[in-house]
């Protein structure tokens, strides 16, 4: 089983996580990665910081990923999140889900990276040309 | 008793520090902790009408009773991912 919760200021292997997650059972497996955009509604970003919350990130996490495996049926989740000092066109997130069949992993994946903008304490800050600025809320 | 209160993101950067402690009276809830902030560091009320926190890693409402040694901390809308 390659299941992992992990908040890590390291760079991930996707590769690497996909062969993991698979076992006899996987059908399906999708993966989703985020990116540092340079370019964010026209303004030039040079820098990320992210910040989280140690150990509550991966109590979130965590708990989301026992919340998605039951709701989609899925038989392996994998979550990794970046934390530190990211540029433009670095990982910031992997969700990586496998299941049975497609369509649980595709919504499965769907609804982990919905959720995971929505409760888990992690926090972006834009560095930009001109200044610095939090992010506020998921987009 | 002694409350240990930490600060993420841009309300640590309000409040100066990444973390204090506080002693409150014993029967202190979530909210009262939160008004005694407001007071502490005006530019934290004006940020948000509404402050989203947790005891010991768990999300909590203004009603939870704390206890000596909670751990509590403001968390700012988050914006991972």
């Amino acid at each position: 089983m390659g299941s992992m919760i992990l908040v890590t200021n390291d760079d991930f292997s996707v590769d690497e996580v996909l062969r993991k997650i698979r076992n006899k059972r996987t059908g399906a497996i999708v993966s989703f990665v985020g990116v540092v955009r340079e370019d964010d509604s026209g303004r030039k970003i040079k820098m990320l910081e992210m910040e989280t919350y140690k150990g509550m990130a991966e109590k979130e996490l965590s708990d989301l990923k026992d919340k998605a495996m039951k709701k989609f049926n899925l038989e392996d989740v994998t979550i990794i999140h970046r934390i530190g000092s990211l540029s433009p066109g670095d990982n910031i997130v992997l969700i990586a889900v496998a299941s049975g069949h497609r369509k649980e992993a595709f919504a499965g994946a769907e609804f982990l990276i919905d959720e995971l903008k929505k409760v888990v304490p992690l926090w972006k800050k834009e560095i930009l040309e001109d200044g610095e600025v939090w992010v506020e809320g998921g987009h | 008793m002694n409350i240990k209160v930490k600060f993420f993101a841009l309300y640590r950067e309000v409040a100066g520090h990444p973390e204090e402690i506080l002693d409150l009276r014993v029967g202190s809830s979530v909210g009262d902790l939160l008004g005694l902030l407001r007071e502490k560091y005006p530019k934290l009320g004006s940020l948000s009408d509404n402050i989203i926190v947790s005891v010991n890693k768990k999300y909590a409402r203004e009603e939870v009773a704390l206890k000596e040694g909670d751990e509590v901390a403001l968390l700012p809308p988050v914006s991972g991912g």
